[in-house]
């Protein structure tokens, strides 16, 4: 890999790819110019338009670059598991210029100081836009509430609990009304504490004959029962991460429509495992929700197609060998998946036979939505992030072929189509394959 | 999976994590040299040479005296050398991961561990991480599997009731946390047990139940009628007096075996308990102590069916 330096500035053309653009709905070969850290035009160069370098891309897409909703870059506090410069890596050679990172840190991002410093780190990467969510509670211990106000001015896009337990009812209400005063928008992983204490898989047949203790469904139904109760009590905007069952996906189809200020999404894995895959206690395939039935896994390939779901995220987790080599209970949930998500995505949507715009809707134009920033399309004015990628090209998913410095996957060993080969932030190229 | 990892190429046994996926030709195989090792124990000098020179680990991450004796019994019958470690109140403590302690104790030579363990899939941990040629076995897991306890029970039906393929078989009490029950409805039903049922209030029996081949009943008399073996599972103090039961005499008083209880199961019923019994909880003294219980004989078939898993795993030819 060579990461090719440009200076701002400089102009570039793109010529020959193949432009998917899931806003646009676009599918057609064509022609990107970039001046300035943005699309000056498509197809057609502007008037007296030179360009200092031209990347033929012929047989690649040229796609908008990824919005990952959630991925872990361990830092602060988890350096040993992964860290900045690592995971940004990850990032782009995944297509992802763009992402959330949940505030479940150590310490958690529940301080404008740290927000500030983590996103002061990210830029002088020089990779992809980090935007942080900022801790609903302090600590994330869901008793008092953070700094919602100064937490966004340092940049934060929403709050959000991570993966510590959402806060107590009475709690979340207090959470849900003060965002709403100014228009934040809370996201929450719905799981009641109580239901889900102590469990670690999907209660189903897998927990049962394994002996692991039970996640039920409706730890998930419950919570986003609740929930959409605050919502409809607070006005509050929320945004349900990470779905894991059928059941849930009704209730938010239910709640969507009846206009319900609502979107969600569902992690990539769930796409395509399910408890089966837990296999002989393979703790690669512990993960926060747990995986569910296979007909939970078809529902959500349903609903992420009818756009129920919004988007689907990596929610990348890298995790050190020493927390995975355990038994299956004691295993850190979580997955790395930066690297996965575009061909994860590809895959569903080939199974699901859906077009190529449609299929990365929800990793692109939807995901912006969904977090409310400026990102995600391809059209004159908009920033130049961009993704290429051999579409066609296969590869086998191997520690060393990952940038993460996370390998654990349940995909270890499998083969994945689609191959990122040039990933573009602010008209710069900053990953070549 | 489970086949490839216990269960080599050859057909030959490597380890033993669970009775699930095991062959029931592999299950007679191993009641079959049981049969021998129950006439060695018989003898006035019970000691064989198979495994002499070995050294075989008893590895307890959860305290155990009685299947920890039971082993040791077994593998100095076999003549080799037994190292117990209560490894519950060492290493761990120390912060050792269980992987460190394994690896440490393979350092020092071992050809065979047994492991006991309050995490589900420990023992397959383990196994995975051996080197070749040393082999585990799970001495419970969890709630997941105790292998070598569903296999004495195998012995112990088919010493009394023969054949397996007309049985009527309940097993009663708390299943969802029972790795004994899980080992033994696997068993079973390779073996072609064609009634197999799990007796149990809701808050006992897991979810899905069902989906593992058995009949799920709540009521006793239902449950236990026509039956030709049944089981009862070890009710654990903590699930007493909480959240699953509110005591342990109304649960006697539902699903405590008494003479009139099993009084709906076939008059040559034989009634089973994995031990250590609580009296007057799952199981009425009358019964425990009665002529149709065979609870005692378990505890001999189990050196003996120890015995032979052990042999088949350190000598393997």
């Amino acid at each position: 890999m060579k990461a090719a330096r440009e200076r701002r500035g400089q102009r570039f053309a793109i010529e020959g790819a193949r432009i998917v653009d899931p806003a646009s709905r676009r599918d057609s070969p064509g022609s990107i110019y970039i001046a300035d850290g943005k699309i000056a035009a498509l197809d057609r160069a502007p008037d007296g338009f030179v360009a200092d370098e031209t990347i033929d891309a012929k047989g690649l897409v040229a796609c908008p670059g990824l919005v990952d909703l959630s991925a872990r870059l361990r830092e602060p506090g988890f350096e040993y598991k992964a860290t900045l410069e690592t995971e940004v890596r990850a990032a782009l050679a995944g297509g992802v210029t763009t992402l959330a990172c949940p505030p479940d840190t150590d310490p958690p991002l529940d301080e404008p100081g740290l927000v500030e410093m983590l996103r002061r780190r990210a830029a002088s990467l020089e990779g992809a836009r980090v935007h942080p969510l900022g801790a609903l509670t302090v600590g994330l211990q869901g008793k008092k509430l953070a700094e919602m106000r100064l937490l966004a001015e340092a940049g934060c896009v929403g709050f959000f609990q991570g993966q510590a337990p959402t806060a107590e009812t009475a709690t979340l209400l207090q959470a849900m009304r003060y965002a709403s005063t100014f228009g934040y928008t809370v996201w929450l992983r719905p799981q009641h504490a109580g239901l889900a204490a102590g469990g670690v898989a999907h209660e189903g047949e897998v927990a049962t004959r394994l002996g692991l203790a039970p996640i039920p469904v409706i730890a998930e139904t419950i919570a986003v029962r609740a929930i959409l109760e605050l919502m409809e009590a607070t006005g509050a905007r929320v945004h349900l991460a990470r779905l894991s069952s059928g059941r849930a996906v009704d209730l938010v189809a239910d709640a969507k429509k009846r206009g319900a200020a609502l979107t969600c999404d569902v992690g990539v894995h769930h796409l395509h495992l399910s408890d089966r895959d837990i296999g002989d206690f393979d703790s690669n395939a512990n993960l926060a929700p747990p995986l569910r039935d296979p007909a939970d896994r078809d529902r959500l390939r349903r609903a992420l197609a009818d756009g129920i779901i919004d988007a689907v995220c990596s929610d990348h987790t890298p995790v050190d060998e020493d927390a995975k080599q355990v038994p299956f209970a004691e295993a850190e949930p979580g997955a790395t998946a930066l690297e996965l998500l575009l061909p994860l995505v590809l895959k569903w949507g080939n199974e699901m036979h859906l077009a190529l715009a449609e299929a990365l809707a929800p990793v692109t134009s939807r995901a912006a939505a969904a977090i409310g920033i400026e990102a995600g399309r391809i059209a004159p004015g908009a920033a130049a992030d961009l993704c290429l990628f051999d579409p066609g090209k296969p590869w086998i998913v191997l520690p060393s072929a990952l940038a993460s410095q996370g390998k654990n996957t349940p995909f270890l060993g499998f083969e994945m189509t689609g191959r990122v080969a040039r990933t573009v932030v602010g008209g710069r190229s900053v990953y070549v394959d | 999976m489970t086949k490839s990892l216990q269960v080599d190429n050859e057909g030959r046994l490597r380890h033993l994590l669970t009775t699930e996926g095991l062959p029931a030709p592999m299950i007679l195989r191993i009641l079959d040299t049981a049969d021998q090792f129950v006439s060695v124990n018989e003898r006035e000098v019970k000691k064989v040479p198979l495994l002499r020179g070995k050294s075989i680990f008893n590895v307890f991450f959860e305290g155990s005296t009685r299947t920890r004796t039971t082993f040791e019994i077994a593998a100095k019958r076999l003549s080799a050398d037994v190292i117990n470690l209560n490894v519950a109140v060492s290493s761990t403590s120390k912060g050792e991961t269980l992987l460190d302690t394994v690896f440490n104790l393979q350092a020092m030579d071992a050809d065979m561990f047994v492991v006991r363990h309050s995490q589900s899939g420990a023992a397959h941990l383990i196994a995975r991480h051996v080197k070749p040629g040393v082999a585990v076995i799970n001495a419970g897991d969890g709630r997941h599997a105790h292998p070598t306890q569903g296999l004495l029970d195998m012995y112990t039906i088919r010493h009394y009731k023969k054949d397996f393929s007309a049985l009527t078989v309940a097993i009663v009490g708390d299943v969802m946390h029972s790795r004994v029950a899980r080992s033994q409805i696997h068993a079973l039903k390779t073996l072609g047990v064609p009634d197999l049922r799990v007796v149990g209030p809701k808050t006992l029996i897991p979810a899905e139940a069902a989906r593992l081949g058995v009949r799920v009943c709540h009521d006793m008399a239902e449950g236990l009628r026509d039956c030709d073996v049944v089981v009862m599972l070890r009710l654990q103090n903590e699930r007493m007096n909480g959240a699953l039961l509110p005591s342990a005499s109304e649960f006697f008083k539902c699903y405590g075996l008494t003479a009139e209880k099993l009084s709906t199961a076939k008059p040559d019923a034989i009634v089973m308990h994995p031990g250590p019994m609580n009296r007057g909880v799952e199981i009425d003294s009358s019964v425990a102590d009665g002529r149709q219980s065979v609870i005692l004989p378990q505890v001999t078939f189990g050196i003996a069916v120890r015995m032979a898993v052990m042999s088949m795993l350190g000598s393997p030819s």
